[in-house]
């Protein structure tokens, strides 16, 4: 048995048009997922995790230069042709989206569209597809899955089509499971469950999770390991517990900060305020040389600006990119 | 329904009752007093109005429709004449810019923003700005005049006992058909076109790619499909347009077409075919309309549930 | 960047633009200076070639082909400008009152624009011209009114779409009347999709104008009408196939010039656009 990573994601670096030139929306990712382990990638809207997902999928928009390397299985994907990325993408890569409600196409049945996949990658028959999509949806536990293996998606709610979206992105029984936000547009009653799903199947079929997420909450109940990125870099990477425990990095302990909590102790008597963090994402034109987080730290210093920060190991496979680690960690 | 019946009275009420009385309007001014008697009593004109407007509608639902004051044939007979060149006409049209339009407009949306698309467009935006009957006149000038591939008018029929025959008759109506259709095919083909880059920006395209279907699947079986029924609604609408481009083009062909007739038939104030032809042609495109509609809902399912 | 300046670096409206300005200068021109007096007729110098004395040649009464397209500018104009007027001062008032009433005025309004389209404009024009008798105004007059239910029905779209927006909310609890708010906000805010269609709507008129005076119906003689100009340049194919292409090409390049504007403002207008510094 190999011992080699399932998916090997070095230097990664992504460069868009953008309406005002040329702009990195990833600058140097680097990730390693071992068969059947689970890893999150976190960060606020425009960090690029959505980018990293499109980028493994290779359905980055028209004019995206990739470089870099990207090796799943050991099979080199940055430059790899359509044709070759087709067969990959719904066979070993399944991937679900955030929007359950427009990810189904509206005039196909339920059954037709989870049998698609099994079809186009297996070359099964109408009838051994249909049966197969069946037991999927039994498996994502949709309820009166033989019913609506005829229905269209406007007679499912979300919650139900999002477990649609999962018994297609699982139908060919893929290495790698891709989660980008799958939870976020649903009800917070429905998210549990639609969570609780994807850890069980993933648990079941030893396959790979990468779970994007803004959420904390989320990742500490999903995955072993995180990449918590900002600017289009990774800026930590350790265990979730670790990261948890140690803070390292100002953003991640900006992150942490600004989660609302109910029942904090009063600060002067009065209510605390939410912590935010200071300023707002630069755009991706204006990324600045070094560090990304710079304009918004509390412990900048004139090098932070100067050359994107190495990664320093905090701890046993935990590293962050800052050269003010030790500051940081004092003022805790 | 109510449409058809609404548009009845209008056509009635504008052919009938405003522009005097009807007889006057037929014969003109220096008709003699006995003549305009003779046709006051020959088409009941004496009698009030609604009573001749329910004789003319019981006359449509039994196909008696009078007789042409002009011509004095029987308007039926008339109107049965020129459907068979104006139908096969109509046809043609539709099936031409069909093709142009869906080929041209699916192919500039999987070139967008590329040349492909925009060479399209460019020709698209001539499409619309040229008069059909000028692009007739053109057409006849190169092939009829020019080149002499096909006659610069006429129609010699469908039967071959009368010079005529099928492929002749075809031939005869298809510069016309081309005409009628360049305009049109125009329109449609940046509709196509905007309908298809539309859906191509909807999330369940990119589940689809990720599903690891190739463009050109996608293209076929998730996209088509789904940019369908906006173009459909223009077709609908374009046919009414296409039936009024008759008129016109009839006229530069010299095609014995039920377009060519009504409009003979207003110059000769021949009030009784103008307003059935008119009926006619109404009626059609109402009924197409409702095609249309019907056609929805077989496309779409979501629509199933509201009332049709 | 202004508007004006934002306008003219655009593609289709700058070539649109020049276009209609050619237009409406060379209608302008034609009541200073023509080549010839368009109605001069000299039969003996009949179909005549391009030349350095006649730049379009002549036509079959010899009159100058050059004057009377400059001339028959001013028809184009002329439709243009009324017809897009009446479908404008009618259509709006309605889709206005539709908007503010809503209610069954909203109802008969739409029924009456439905059922105004369900009528093919062209026909119903040349059944009118014929009626009340051919000529320049009763063609104005029919293709205007079947610009009305054109406007209405975008005028209503587009103001309902205002009367949902907060700030008009705002101006209603202020006790605003619905005729103050019609003025001073709905108005304001339409002013742009309205003057899109109207460039739309005047290149329809001058088709729809050129193909009423080919059938006979529309500008009659001895006023030049590139429309009539196609009919008698019809007739003379064999002899003169030259005569067909000038008019066709004036009525051509009007359309395509304000169809060009038209999709060069609504670009111009579009607020994604607007935002990119």
């Amino acid at each position: 048995m190999s011992t080699a990573p399932l998916l090997a994601v070095t230097d990664l670096r992504v460069r868009l048009n953008t309406a005002r030139g040329p702009a990195e929306a990833l600058r140097g990712v680097d990730i390693t997922l071992a068969r059947g382990a689970t890893l999150g990638l976190i960060g606020e809207s425009g960090c690029g995790k959505s980018m990293t997902a499109m980028a493994l999928m290779g359905l980055l928009p028209t004019g995206a230069e990739v470089s870099g390397s990207i090796r799943l299985n050991g099979q080199e994907l940055v430059g790899a042709g359509e044709a070759a990325m087709c067969a990959l993408r719904g066979d070993r890569i399944g991937m679900v989206f955030q929007e359950p409600m427009t990810a189904l196409n509206p005039l196909h049945t339920i059954g037709d569209q989870v049998a698609e996949p099994l079809r186009l990658h297996r070359g099964m028959g109408r009838t051994t597809a249909r049966a197969e999509a069946l037991r999927l949806l039994d498996r994502v536990r949709l309820p009166q899955a033989a019913q609506r293996m005829d229905a269209y998606p406007h007679q499912l709610s979300g919650g139900q089509r999002q477990r649609v979206t999962i018994a297609m992105a699982l139908a060919c029984g893929p290495d790698l499971l891709i989660a980008d936000e799958p939870t976020t547009a649903l009800d917070v009653t429905i998210q549990g469950e639609i969570l609780d799903l994807i850890h069980e199947l993933v648990a079941d079929s030893g396959m790979a999770l990468l779970m994007i997420s803004h959420d904390l909450g989320v990742m500490a109940r999903m995955v072993t390991r995180l990449l918590v990125m900002y600017g289009g870099s990774v800026i930590e990477s350790g265990p979730t517990d670790q990261v948890f425990a140690h803070l390292a990095h100002p953003y991640t302990r900006g992150l942490f900060a600004a989660r609302p909590r109910l029942g904090a102790p009063r600060v002067n008597g009065r209510k605390p305020r939410l912590t935010t963090i200071p300023g707002r994402v630069p755009e991706l034109a204006d990324m600045p040389a070094g560090c990304p987080f710079a304009d918004r730290c509390a412990w900048v210093v004139g090098a932070c600006r100067a050359v994107l920060p190495a990664a320093v190991e905090v701890g046993p496979a935990h590293e962050a990119r800052c050269i003010r680690l030790d500051a940081v960690g004092a003022s805790s | 329904m109510a449409t058809l019946v609404a548009a009845s009275v209008v056509i009635f009420a504008v052919l009938d009752i405003l522009p005097g009385n009807a007889a006057d309007v037929m014969l003109g001014e220096s008709a003699t007093v006995e003549a305009r008697q003779a046709l006051i009593a020959r088409l009941g004109l004496d009698q009030p109005a609604p009573l001749r407007y329910f004789a003319w509608l019981k006359g449509l639902l039994t196909g008696e429709l009078g007789e042409s004051v002009s011509y004095s044939v029987p308007v039926a007979e008339l109107i049965n004449e020129r459907l068979v060149v104006t139908a096969p006409l109509a046809v043609m049209a539709m099936g031409l810019t069909s093709v142009f339009a869906l080929t041209l407009g699916i192919y500039a949306a999987s070139r967008h923003n590329r040349l492909g698309d925009v060479g399209v467009m460019g020709l698209s935006q001539l499409g619309i700005a040229i008069p059909n009957f000028w692009f007739a006149i053109l057409l006849i000038l190169l092939f009829a005049v020019k080149l002499q591939w096909f006659s610069a008018g006429g129609f010699p029929g469908w039967s071959e006992d009368a010079g005529g025959g099928p492929w002749p008759a075809f031939k005869a109506l298809l510069l016309p058909a081309l005409a009628l259709a360049v305009v049109q095919a125009a329109i449609l083909a940046r509709i196509t076109r905007s309908a298809v880059l539309d859906v191509m920006r909807e999330d369940f395209v990119r589940t689809a790619r990720a599903k690891g279907l190739s463009q050109r699947q996608v293209l076929w079986r998730h996209v088509l499909r789904n940019a369908f029924v906006p173009v459909l609604t223009v077709m609908g609408l374009q046919f009414a347009n296409l039936l009024t481009g008759t008129v016109v083009i009839e006229n530069v062909f010299s095609l014995p077409g039920l377009g060519r007739l009504v409009f003979q038939a207003i110059a000769n104030r021949d009030l009784i075919v103008v307003r059935n032809v008119v009926m006619l042609l109404a009626a059609a495109v109402i009924v197409i309309n409702f095609v249309v509609d019907v056609l929805y809902v077989v496309i779409d399912p979501r629509l199933k549930g509201h009332a049709a | 960047m202004s508007l004006v300046h934002r306008a003219w670096r655009h593609k289709s409206f700058a070539i649109g633009g020049v276009l209609v300005l050619l237009l409406i200068a060379t209608a302008l021109l034609s009541f200073v200076w023509t080549p010839y007096p368009a109605a001069e007729l000299d039969i003996p110098n009949k179909l005549q070639l391009p030349s350095a004395a006649h730049w379009l040649g002549t036509d079959s009464l010899g009159r100058d082909i050059a004057s009377l397209l400059i001339v028959g500018a001013r028809n184009s104009i002329a439709v243009g400008v009324i017809a897009v007027g009446i479908g404008i001062g009618f259509g709006v008032a309605l889709g206005l009152l539709a908007a503010a009433r809503r209610g069954w005025v909203e109802e008969l309004v739409m029924r009456f624009s439905d059922f105004a389209f369900a009528f093919p404009a062209l026909l119903s024009a040349i059944m009118l011209t014929a009626l009340y008798g051919p000529g320049l105004v009763t063609s104005i007059v029919a293709i205007g009114i079947f610009n009305v239910p054109v406007f209405a029905r975008i005028t209503r779209a587009a103001a309902n779409g205002v009367w949902s927006r907060e700030f008009v909310l705002a101006a209603r609890a202020c006790g605003k009347g619905a005729t103050r708010i019609t003025l001073d906000h709905v108005l304001p805010n339409i002013v742009a999709i309205l003057v899109v269609q109207a460039t739309i709507q005047f290149a329809v008129a001058i088709l729809a104008e050129a193909a009423l005076s080919y059938l006979g119906l529309g500008t009659q003689p001895p006023q030049p009408s590139w429309g009539r100009m196609l009919n008698e340049a019809q007739t003379l194919m064999f002899k003169a196939p030259l005569l067909a292409v000038y008019p066709g090409l004036a009525i051509a390049l009007s359309v395509l010039g304000l169809n060009l504007m038209g999709d060069g403002l609504r670009d111009l207008m579009d607020p994604r656009l607007a935002r990119a510094r």
